[in-house]
């Protein structure tokens, strides 16, 4: 018999369950839901989960095992798993081992037997809170009170958790486009994309300025995925400034807001994210959908200051830069996902093209950034 | 793109007659595309020839064809309609293959008809399996080493590339039909040979065999901007081996991981591309090695199918409309998701909860059939389980299939892990029996190839792990979005959860209106299969027509009535009296309906009035008064109805007693079960003992309940009646006269409306009995009762069914009056007299004069090792309706839409019984008179003879070759009339009569039957029948002038039964 554990959100709302993952486990953090059946691992190890706790909607996590292969960084960053069921098997081919196991190798806590999709009606009507992790025993006013001294999102610096103190230069000895990449949290998909094409990749500290970077003569610059607020990264905002105009820009998730931020544009909070495999999203130039993996707790205002984009006409932004115009579109809620510079080399898009996990249909969108430079 | 404008009128092809491998999901994906088209503002020409869909309900299409579903009569439709479009994929294969066939022969390009959804090339790509090989190679995709064959000749040298075991896989055939596995070589030679013989182009695919490879299917929908989206992944529980339609399939798949899924996803949306189906929904299967991960595409349906019905009900995503949107020019982003109504249709769906869908089979209606489970369907049925779970799902399922019997499991663990080793439908009771046993997992994987994952699953729940226990049922909505945006559609299934502190948190938005639940029929089953559906679709209509909210219980995910458009709330879950207990806790309904889902409502009446449901309509006291032989045998008593002599008994001995008192020849059956199961007729004690040892009928170990023992009525006149009753009034709906002779199922026998052969007195008889027993049993709604007359005086009641019956559409359809419809009506209280029915159903009869055959259509072609003989026992799956003007032409569009083409010319072999001697001869003169050569045996040939008509004599099976069945398999004869007797008559028969079938060739067994044919054929000589539309055939009946002119036609013969 499994020990009881149950879930506490900022407003009290409580779900009980059972402890899985690590024993004993508790932790406070965000709580985000993500809506993709499969690719809990590669969740797991995003970085851009980093400080917060994942509920999957899929009620049976653990179905086919880990392995190295669905790493999408080295470590864990969630602080902690939701699940309605928690598997611990590994008869799949490519599995290496039981993902409650290696949870609990981890050290990661996770909570199973939940009602998920309450708890997700819950935040979607009430929005993204703060919530805790606690062993059964643990007084619920205790567990409040922790849950309540964890700092919220906004303002928040997670990248410095994440991005590497030192620059690593990747296939140093190649011969393609040398990409300069200010690491806040790149996923391993990314990267490997990028390396696919023939690009040379070197990974930067998020601090690395612009003319550290500029002096490494990069024939682009790569802004990655990365946690938390983009309101809370002014540095990298202003090192992105200097570069634009320079050198072409492109930008995937947090590295789109920046790039964003960087020529002038406002990012706000989503009341709950996007995290899940089947967003549509338009090419509005092509008027091809593709359906997205995507993992954002916020995004980027339209030109008058609105959060959805209303009709087909296009929509331009008027910046220091010259005009940028949206280029993708989220099908579900209207909200910005990708834009282009127009008149200096740059692009971006909100969502995740390199999937990992989810559908390869955006793979097209590396081609597209390499082909600009 | 936005709707298109250059097409006015659509014609609309449905799949015809329920058949195995082609069931009611294609009146589901029918209905939708119909209902959307016409909201769109189209003209719909709809030809069908299976009169209980929903689909060919009147308001359903600008003009609807009850019509054979062969080349020439839809090119007649064609004709006469001038469509400027054909859609075609959302009538199964049949639709498709019409489509091919009038392309082909030049009719669409005729009368400038495009085809719409599908195009001819992407057709011949993807159902042509060689070039499907070939486009997939192209592609770069894998697909199993194979040959395409053609002769005999080719399959040996074919065999040396595959090698055995081998798959043999005809092409164009619906649900794998004529293919199978080969293990030995003999084995091998048979199935190339039926193999060729099933496919319309003459032409099996012998394949590199991946048994026990994982298998899966993907659901996708791509619209003419070429966005592609997977709707949904079905994983088989059964590997590969057994066909996807008679696997236990789980929704999503649950053990790839996401990069293996999404190689799977990108190889489908190549194929999808590479085949070149323009828009619209195709299904792809895949077999993937669980060993390696490596992906073989099997195979595609560039159409709505079986499975794409079933994605839809497990994710909310309704394919066939918006396939049908797409047809029309929208794109996928142009089309909303009606589930949500604010995200369009351009997305995933993202499933929360675990579906399982299982085959429900019949093959114990087959006795001779072997009862394994191979890469040809053979299940008649299935039903769908929403759980939160895995494990929730799957007892959910195994809860829904209603079986009759319990499966046992032998106890021997030796004979169990034998058991395991062939795929047979009660698998999973062996496969808990062996593991509850302390099998081990990995054997039970090796033996059965099953995933270990499902195995540990499985294996949790033979351990005793209940999924249930300790939580509470909580009603959760299905949204297709994992509750990311509010969900509009209310469709509804429960799951069990750890309770919040308030109790369980529902989903359910109950509102303020008083409601109504209608309890539909569960899976389809040989003896209750879509015509219980239609009326629970017509109830749920009328009920909210009324101003009440219609709440549907149902766990079929072929059918309408699992359409969440259908009512206001609908609750998917399986008819067990606890489960539908935990819908009406929550709805808190006005009355339930039970009238309307066959005999699994029905079953639950009295257990809910016991739990203080109300009841709408017919009084659960009356149910039991029918349904209790001696009860109803007393009651007809009282009325002074004849019924026949009859006896029940508890014990063999007990029934060897009552037998002689009752008289030989005599009718058993045990008490309990719809379709006549286990029904036989025996002539003598002897017969009697044998059927009671081999039933175990009435012994405790045996099947529960009382055997009945009915005195035979030989010889009889067999009528069905559907009745509507208030309470104080009576209305016949239709009276129907069987072809057959009783002792033939009434769901297995041709009838006509309106009855050939009744006087006047007789028919008033009958009416009145049916008033009687309508009253005396205080019927309110709808009441079924089938007589047996004998002789021109003697009338019996067989039996009466105070609920709505299999022939409710199609007399409906025939006489013009939605009778479901009506009768709930009655049931929320409305009378008789206020709708104004008299003129109609009174005993004038309706005005039309147009004659309606109803014909059966049987799944023998399924079954090739059991006897098509008809008998006491239902075994069809499916009926047709053929109407014209006169018996003889509606009998022979009857018997073309059931795929039994009478010949117009030919060969005409006949073997009959003494008894029928003196008929069959004079059928034989005049067949020969029409230029028919007569082949009889011995016998027969004889008798014919002597009335001067030349017949040339064929020898019996025993007398040596070349005799019949080799002259039957060469090909040589066109039609069969072959009547057995009760007695020894049947074994000679059978191997004739296996041939008929198994050539495709028309075989009458029965004397009414053969004379109706004979009848149809003199009819057919006189060039093609008159075609109208049900919707002027209405008019008529309801007596509008305009449209009654042409209905003059040959006064209409009469049958010698
Ligand atoms: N090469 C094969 N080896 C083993 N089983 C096969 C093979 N090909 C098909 N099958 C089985 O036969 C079933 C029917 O084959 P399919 O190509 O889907 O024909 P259908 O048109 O009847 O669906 C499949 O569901 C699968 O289980
Ligand atoms: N006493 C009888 N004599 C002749 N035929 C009978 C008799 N009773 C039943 N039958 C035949 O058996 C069929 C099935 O019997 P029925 O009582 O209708 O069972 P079910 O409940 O399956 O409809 C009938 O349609 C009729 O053809
Ligand atoms: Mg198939
Ligand atoms: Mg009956």
């Amino acid at each position: 018999m499994p020990a009881s554990a149950y879930l506490l959100l900022e407003d009290g709302e409580r779900f009980d369950g059972v402890a899985a993952g690590a024993t004993g486990g508790e932790s406070t953090g965000e709580v985000v839901f993500n809506t993709a059946m499969s690719g809990y691992q590669e969740a797991v190890t995003d970085p851009s989960y980093r400080g917060q706790i994942i509920i999957f909607t899929y009620p049976l996590i653990g179905n086919y095992g880990v392995s190295a292969a669905a790493q999408e960084s080295d470590a864990v960053h969630a602080r902690a798993v939701v699940m309605r069921e928690g598997i611990d098997r590994e008869d799949a081919f490519e599995a290496e081992g039981g993902w409650l196991t290696w949870l609990a190798d981890c050290d990661v806590p996770a909570i199973a037997g939940v009602d998920t999709r309450a708890l997700v009606r819950h935040i979607r009507e009430r929005g993204a809170m703060r919530g805790g992790i606690f062993a059964g025993e643990t007084a619920a006013d205790d567990a409040l009170e922790r849950v309540l001294a964890e700092p919220t999102i906004d303002g928040r610096d997670l990248v410095a958790e994440v991005s590497p103190s030192e620059p690593t230069l990747l296939d140093a000895d190649g011969s393609g486009p040398l990409l300069a990449c200010i690491d806040t949290g790149i996923k391993g998909s990314i990267v490997s994309h990028l390396r696919s094409r023939g690009a040379r990749l070197e990974l930067h500290p998020y601090r690395t300025g612009a003319a550290e970077l500029l002096e490494r003569h990069p024939d682009a610059v790569f802004l990655a995925n990365g946690p938390g607020d983009p309101g809370a990264l002014d540095q990298v905002v202003d090192t992105v400034r200097e570069l634009v105009g320079r050198v072409p820009v492109f930008g995937i998730c947090l590295g789109h807001q920046l790039l964003c931020r960087a020529i002038g544009l406002e990012t706000f909070k989503l009341p709950f994210g996007h995290h899940g495999a089947n967003h549509p999203v338009k090419d509005l130039a092509s008027g091809a959908i593709d359906i997205t993996s995507q993992n954002h707790g916020y995004a980027v205002l339209g030109p008058g200051g609105e959060r959805t984009i209303a009709g087909e006409d296009p929509v331009r932004w008027e910046t220091d830069f010259g005009t940028a115009e949206l280029s993708h579109l989220n099908l579900y809620d209207r909200t910005v996902e990708g834009l282009v510079l127009r008149d200096v080399a740059g692009a971006t898009v909100q969502y995740h093209p390199e999937a990992g996990p989810g559908p390869h249909d955006a793979e097209h969108v590396f081609d597209s950034f390499l082909a600009m430079i | 793109m936005p709707r298109r404008g250059d097409i006015e009128k659509i014609l609309v092809i449905g799949s015809g007659p329920i058949v195995i491998g082609q069931a009611a999901e294609f009146d589901y994906s029918g209905a939708q595309a119909c209902k959307v088209l016409l909201e769109e503002g189209y003209e719909v020409v709809l030809v069908n020839s299976n009169p209980a869909t929903i689909m060919t309900d009147p308001e359903f299409a600008t003009a609807t064809y009850i019509e054979p579903l062969e080349p020439e009569s839809v090119a007649r439709v064609i004709e006469r309609e001038r469509p400027d479009a054909l859609l075609p994929t959302l009538g199964g294969g049949t639709a498709l293959n019409l489509a091919r066939a009038l392309t082909e022969d030049g009719t669409l390009a005729r009368f400038g008809v495009e085809l719409i959804g599908a195009d001819y090339e992407a057709i011949q790509r993807a159902e042509d399996r060689l070039r499907f090989r070939d486009t997939m190679q192209a592609a770069g995709l894998a697909v199993p080493r194979s040959s395409v064959v053609a002769s005999i000749a080719e399959g040996e040298r074919a065999l040396e590339r595959v090698g055995l075991p081998a798959i043999v896989r005809p092409g164009f055939t619906m649900g794998g039909e004529g293919g199978g596995i080969a293990r030995s070589h003999a084995e091998y030679r048979e199935r190339v040979a039926e193999g060729l013989a099933a496919s319309p182009i003459g032409q099996v695919l012998v394949e590199q065999s991946l048994i026990g490879w994982g298998e899966f299917e993907l659901e996708l929908m791509r619209d003419a901007r070429d966005n592609v989206v997977v709707v949904c992944s079905i994983e088989n529980v059964d590997p590969m081996g057994v066909h996807t339609g008679d696997s236990v399939t789980v929704a999503p798949q649950q053990t790839l991981s996401d990069a293996q899924y999404q190689r799977l996803r990108d190889q489908a949306k190549t194929v999808i591309r590479a085949v070149g189906v323009e828009t619209g929904g195709s299904n792809i299967q895949f077999a993937v090695d669980p060993a390696s991960g490596e992906i073989v595409v099997i195979e595609m349906n560039p159409r709505v199918s079986r499975s794409s019905a079933l994605a839809s009900k497990a994710t909310g995503f309704p394919i066939a409309k918006i396939a049908a949107r797409l047809a029309v020019g929208y794109a996928l982003d142009e089309i909303d998701n009606d589930i949500t109504r604010r995200t369009p249709a351009s997305f995933e769906p993202a499933i929360d909860y675990v579906v399982v869908k299982w085959p429900r089979f019949a093959f114990e209606k087959f006795p001779g059939s072997d009862g394994a489970l191979s890469t040809h369907m053979q299940s008649v049925g299935e039903t769908m389980a929403i759980g939160r779970t895995f494990k929730q799902a799957f007892v959910k399922a195994m809860r829904s299939r209603e079986l009759d019997l319990p499966v046992v499991a032998p106890a021997d663990p030796a004979e169990l892990l034998e058991r395991l080793e062939i795929s047979t439908p009660d698998r999973y009771e062996l496969l808990l029996a062996a593991l509850a046993g302390g099998v081990a997992e990995a054997e039970v994987c090796a033996r059965t190839g099953i995933d270990p994952w499902f195995v540990a699953e499985i294996a949790a729940l033979a351990r005793g792990e209940d999924p249930e226990a300790g939580l509470a049922r909580t009603f959760k909505a299905v949204d297709t979005c994992a509750a990311e945006f509010e969900a509009e559609t209310p469709y509804y299934y429960s799951g069990f959860e750890a309770p919040g502190p308030e109790g369980p948190r529902h989903e359910v938005r109950r509102g303020e209106r008083a409601s109504v639940v209608i309890l539909g029929s569960g899976p389809n089953r040989i003896g209750q299969g879509i015509e219980f559906d239609y009326c629970c679709v017509h109830a749920a209509m009328t009920v909210r027509a009324s101003g009440r909210d219609a709440v549907m219980i149902n766990c079929n995910p072929e059918t309408v009535s699992t359409d969440y458009d259908t009512s206001d709330r609908l609750y998917f879950e399986p008819l067990t009296l606890t489960d539908v207990l935990g819908v009406i806790e929550l709805e808190r309904p006005e009355g339930v309906i039970v009238q309307f889902g066959g005999q699994t409502p029905l079953k639950l009446a009295r257990e809910l009035v016991d739990a203080g449901v109300p009841l709408l309509g017919t009084p659960v006291e009356a149910i039991d008064r029918a349904e209790d032989r001696p009860r109803f045998g007393r009651l007809c008593a009282e009325l002074g109805l004849r019924t026949p002599a009859y006896a029940t008994a508890e014990s063999p001995q007990d029934a060897l007693d009552a037998a002689e008192r009752v008289g030989y020849p005599l009718l058993v059956r045990p008490s309990y079960v719809l379709g006549g199961r286990a029904m036989e007729i025996c002539y003598s004690s002897d017969a009697l003992a044998d059927y009671l040892s081999r039933t175990g009928a009435g012994t405790p170990a045996g099947e529960r309940g009382t055997i009945y023992l009915d005195r035979f009525l030989e010889n009889a006149m067999e009528l069905d009646v559907d009745a509507l009753c208030d309470g104080e009034q009576v209305l016949i709906g239709g009276l129907m006269q069987h072809v057959e002779e009783a002792g033939i199922h009434s769901g297995d026998s041709a009838c006509v409306i309106p009855p050939m052969s009744l006087g006047p007195d007789m028919l008033a008889q009958v009416r009145q009995a049916t008033e009687q027993l309508a009253l005396a049993l205080g019927v309110v709604g709808l009441m079924n009762v089938q007589f047996a007359v004998r002789g021109e005086e003697e009338l019996y009641v067989i039996e009466a069914n105070p609920r709505a019956s299999r022939t409710v559409p199609f007399v409906s359809k025939t006489v013009g009056v939605p009778l479901a419809k009506v009768a709930c009506r009655l049931m929320l209280g409305e009378r008789l007299r206020d709708l104004g029915l008299e003129e109609r159903l009174g005993p004038g009869g309706p005005k039309g004069r147009h004659v309606a055959v109803k014909e059966a259509v049987l799944p023998f072609d399924r079954f090739p090792r059991a006897d098509s003989l008809l008998g006491p026992e239902m075994k069809s799956t499916g009926e047709v309706m053929g109407v014209a003007a006169d018996y003889p032409a509606a009998f022979g569009k009857a018997q073309a839409a059931a795929g039994a083409t009478l010949p117009s010319a030919g060969a005409v072999f006949v073997s009959v019984t003494d008894y029928d001697k003196p008929s069959a001869t004079q059928l034989a003169a005049s067949l020969h008179d029409l230029g028919f050569r007569i082949l009889a045996t011995r016998g027969t040939a004889h008798a014919i003879r002597r009335l001067g008509v030349p017949a040339e004599r064929l020898q019996k099976r025993g007398e040596g070759s070349p005799n019949v069945v080799d002259r039957i398999e060469s090909g040589e004869v066109d039609l069969v009339i072959n009547t057995p007797t009760g007695s020894g008559a049947r074994a000679d028969g059978y191997e004739i009569r296996r041939a008929a079938v198994a050539r495709g060739i028309p075989c009458v067994t029965t004397m009414t039957g053969a004379t109706a044919a004979q009848r149809a054929i003199v009819a057919m000589s006189r060039g093609p029948a008159d075609l109208r539309s049900l919707q002027e055939l209405h008019a008529e009946a309801a007596g509008h002038a305009e449209a009654a002119g042409h209905a003059e036609a040959a006064g209409t013969p009469k049958t010698p039964a």
